[in-house]
Formats: C-alpha cells, structure tokens, sequence
C-alpha cells in the first residue's frame, strides 16, 4: 500500500494581501516536511503539483513551482486538474517502482484572480456554450440545481440546510473563513441570484496551500507510526458539454466505484466512518452524497434533516464546514478535503474531532464540468 | 525597411498558402471570435514587496543566505537551494555587468521596430554568480553593446517611480 506520511497547510483565508502565492506555499511546505521528518532536497525523489493556468494568471504555470518547495534541480510533474488527481499521480508513481517519496502540492491564491466568473466562462466551449449569455456563469450550477431539485423531488429547505450544516461545522473549524452561526431562516432569505441557486448556497473564494508527503508502504512504516494510508483512489469523467450531461453527479458515482472496488468496499454505509464532499453549490453536497452511495437518492433530503450526515451523525459529511464554510480553493479543493480526512484519521482534528477509522475525500473539477476524483483513506 | 540598421533577409516563418483578411471577414473560413476579460492583481508578497519598495527609494535590495553563501537578488524569503529562511538583508550596488544581451528588431507581431531594443541579462555588482536582472540597454549604439560590458542603472526621477521594475529606464554604459 502506499501512504501519506506527512501535511502541512496554509490558510486557510478570504485574502491574503500580505504574501505570494510562493510564500504561502513555502509555509504549507516546510511543515508537512517537518510533520514527516524528511528534508525535501535529500529524500524526496518526485514533485507533484496541481494548478490550471488560467487561475494562476500565468501560462506553463508549473514552471514557477520548484524553488518554493525544495524541488531545484529534481523530478517534477505538474497535473492541470484537482489535487486528488495529483494524489492518483503520486500513488501510480510510487506503485510502479518510479519514486519512495513523492511530494503533492496544490494551492489557491484566488484573491488574485480578479474575473473569476469571466475565467470560468472561458472554460465552456468557445463557439457552442459562450455566445450564449452574458451572464456570470453560476447560472450553470443552477442549470443543474434545477433539474436535480426536479427530479428528486426536493424543496428549497432541503439544499438550505446543506448551508447550515455546513457553516455552522465551520465554526470549529479555525482555519474555515467562511463559518457562520446561521439558521435555515437565513439562507431562504438569501437572494436567489440565479434562480433556484441562492448567494448563501455558493461558495465564496478563499486561498491556501495544502502539501503532502506520500511513501511506498517500507518508507513510510520506517518514518511513522500512524501512516494514513490510501486505501482506494478513483477519477472519472461524463462528458464535456452541458446539453449531454446527466445532471446526477455520474462522475462522482463511478469515481467512488473504482475507489471503493480497489479499497474493497462493498457496502460504504456500512465501511466509511465520514466524508469531506464537494459542496461548492449546496446542493452539489446532495448530489455527492447520493454518488458516494451513503444514501438512497430520495433519500438523502431526509436523512440531512433528521441530522444522519451531522457532526454526531451516522455518517458525518463535511465536518471541516466543506467549502462553504472553508471556502472554493480551487484546484486545492480536493486539498482541504483530503487535509479533513487525514487530520481526523490521526485524532489531530481539535475540537472537531469525530471517532474514525476510514474517511473519503471527494472533489469535483467545478464548473463547467463533470468530472471528480474520490479518495479512501484509512488508518 | 525600417528595421534598425539591419536587413532581415530571410523569412521569420515557412511561407504557406494563408487566410486572407477577406476569407475572415467574409466568413469564408467559419468561425466565433471571442476576446475574454480576465484579469489579476498578483501580491508581490513579502520579498518583492520590500525588494519595490528598495527601487522605489532608488535602491537594490537583495537577501544572503549563510548556508550557501549567496547574496541573491531578486530576493526571496527562503533559499531555494539551502531550502531554509534567508539570513537577512543587503543593498548591492546600481551597477553590474552584462552577461548576455539581444537586440530585438521586431515586435510580437512580427511588425518592425521603429528602434532597436536591447534587451541584456545584468549581473549586479555584489550579487553571486547566475544572479541577473533583466532590463534594457540605452544610450548606446545596439551594435556596440557586449557580453562582459559594465553598466549602470538609470532610473526615473525620484517623483515619477511608483515601485516597479521599471522605476530604472534603462541601464547605461558606465565607461565614457
Ligand atoms: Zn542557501
């Protein structure tokens, strides 16, 4: 098997005016190495970073990763999508005999990019999809909020209290910039400013560096003690476009399949103790947890109600607070959600800390996508 | 040609059978055009904030580090190479040499210059080896410019520098 040996992270925050992306990466960095006890320009033997361009603001954007992390004059690879498809990339690494070590990077300096929805829109298809509105393109998330809401017959509560939860799990959650103490009264008198879609229920931007050291199973049982080990990875995508999709998370469904099946899970309700999902959009939430099959898919409404995805809940979902209490990391996304996991698998979780043997991480690319990664990691 | 004192002779690119403005224009080659906003406000963050400030002042700013030895410019917070925290601040001098240089006759779109510009690698004085800045090179004839020539920095007037690399115009011959 191989293992996450060491993390260390940076933020996470609304802004950060007073230092570089490079900076904060720096800090992220020299604490997961410490956290793992290796010196990067000695022992590592593999870079992986995960960033997009187009967030970044500079093209070949992973030539600007090595001096931050210690990699000068070593192996590195840049993976242009989610962190957790850079976890897949040092895990395949690691398993094919190429590196021991591999470093995993991702981080988000949102704060820079000043056009996010205009960067987004540059993401759909240039002759089909852009022509056809102005609009700023949350209006895709709502798109498929509608049908999803139609189709499985949910009330507007219903995504509300994803927001709840969410927001309210932040307020343990000292690095999560987005906690609030709200009520479901609150986010049903937030405005919907793409109907159905409320401004409470999207996301808001936040920066941050999350890094990993990850080790072949000799390596990391000579350097730890509590090694998190990757139980299962999976990725997948549905397709491209917005007028062929499914609109039920089917990239999250076979994501998880192909993790589970190499985990060896059959029954998730029953083997996973928690999950940190994707909830950009609350009710992306919903979707995520119906893919992950811990519930029935008309089911999953009610069972958020009766408080079955809480804290103390059977199956905790986003105890961190997910994205919307923590924040869109962008690429780093997948990041903070593997960081929950793996800080609740070790107890180093504070006062969030739930009991738990194996967690998921699942991410999905954003808009205007449907495509996403899971993880399975237990102790 | 106004292309400096050079004649360019040979192609810049493989000649083929290209669109013509009127195949666009008339749609004969189908197509959506598109011109995305994007914009960023990129934070200098600690090193080169500090390291603008310096040009701000008329001054150059670099960082040492006392495991390897080097005095680095432009500054960073940690040594890349040691892979640790810099071990403080030093001003080097507004002179240097040139390490390598380009005069460029042309601009991105292939149009010709009006002038030449000279584009060089400066290697400041007081700074470790392979530490260059990039700038320009003014006041003197293109084609007399040369690898190992020492220069000097001049910089805009105290009033008009804002923080920027570009609070130096240009870096002049220091002889003569
Ligand atoms: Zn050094």
């Amino acid at each position: 098997m191989v293992a996450i040996v060491g993390v260390g992270f940076c933020g996470f925050n609304s802004t950060t005016p007073d230092l570089s992306w490079k900076e904060i990466v720096y800090e992220a960095a020299i604490k997961a190495y410490s956290d793992a006890g290796i010196n990067p320009r000695r022992d590592v033997d593999s870079f992986v970073t995960c960033e997009e361009d187009f967030w970044e603001g500079v093209a070949i954007s992973d030539e600007f990763v090595p001096d931050q992390l210690g990699a000068v004059v070593k192996p590195t690879c840049t993976v242009c999508s989610d962190f957790l498809y850079g976890l897949a990339t040092a895990y395949m690494q690691i398993k094919s005999g190429l590196a021991e070590i591999v470093v995993l990077e991702a981080h988000s300096k949102a704060s820079d990019l000043k056009t996010l929805g205009n960067a987004i829109r540059h993401a759909m298809d240039p002759i089909w999809l852009r022509p056809i509105s102005r609009a700023h393109p949350y209006y895709l998330a709502a798109l498929e909020m509608q049908i999803y809401m139609c189709e499985r017959g949910l009330c507007e509560e219903d995504v509300a209290r994803v927001v709840v939860k969410n927001k309210n799990n932040a307020l343990l959650n000292p690095s999560a910039p987005y906690a609030a103490n709200v009520k479901l009264e609150d986010v049903m008198r937030s405005p919907k400013v793409f109907d159905p879609l409320k401004k409470m229920e999207i996301a808001q931007t936040s920066d941050g560096a999350v890094i990993l050291v990850v080790a072949s199973d000799e390596v990391a049982r000579k350097l730890t003690d509590t090694p998190i080990w990757i139980k299962g990875i999976g990725w997948w995508t549905e397709t491209n476009s917005y007028d062929t999709a499914s609109f039920s998370a089917l990239y999250a469904y076979k994501a998880a399949k192909m993790a589970y099946k190499m985990a060896g899970i059959a029954n998730p309700v029953k083997e996973v103790d928690f999950a940190e999902v994707d909830d950009r959009f609350a009710f992306k939430e919903l979707q995520h947890i119906e893919a992950l099959q811990f519930a029935n898919k008309f089911e999953v409404a009610r069972l958020l109600r009766d408080g079955y995805f809480d804290r103390d809940g059977v199956i905790p979902v986003n105890v961190s607070g997910g994205s919307l209490g923590v924040g869109n990391l962008l690429e780093c996304t997948g990041g903070q959600k593997t960081l929950e996991v793996i800080l609740q698998l070790r107890g180093e979780a504070g006062k969030r800390q739930i009991d738990a043997e194996v967690g998921v991480a699942q991410v999905w690319r954003y808009l205007p996508t449907f495509s996403g990664a899971v993880a399975v990691l237990g102790v | 040609m106004a292309v400096g004192k050079r004649k360019i002779e040979c192609p810049l690119y493989a000649e083929g059978t290209a669109v013509s403005e009127e195949d666009i224009k008339t749609r004969k080659v189908t197509h959506y055009e598109d011109h995305p906003d994007i914009r960023y406000s990129w934070t200098a963050g600690q090193a080169i904030s500090r390291f603008l400030n310096g040009l701000k002042e008329g001054k150059i700013l670099g960082v040492k580090c006392d495991g390897c030895k080097r005095i680095m410019v432009p500054p960073r917070m940690f040594c890349e190479l040691c892979y640790k925290p810099i071990d403080g601040w030093v001003e080097l001098k507004d002179t240097g040499t040139i390490l390598t240089y380009s005069i460029s006759y042309i601009d991105p779109d292939a149009r010709p210059l009006p002038k030449p510009i000279v584009v060089a690698l400066i290697q400041i004085d007081g700074a470790s080896q392979n530490m260059a800045i990039m700038h320009l090179i003014g006041e003197i004839e293109p084609e007399k410019v040369y690898v190992g020539m020492r220069v000097k920095a001049v910089w805009k007037p105290e009033n008009e520098r804002e923080g920027s690399v570009t609070d130096i115009k240009y870096w002049k011959p220091l002889e003569g």
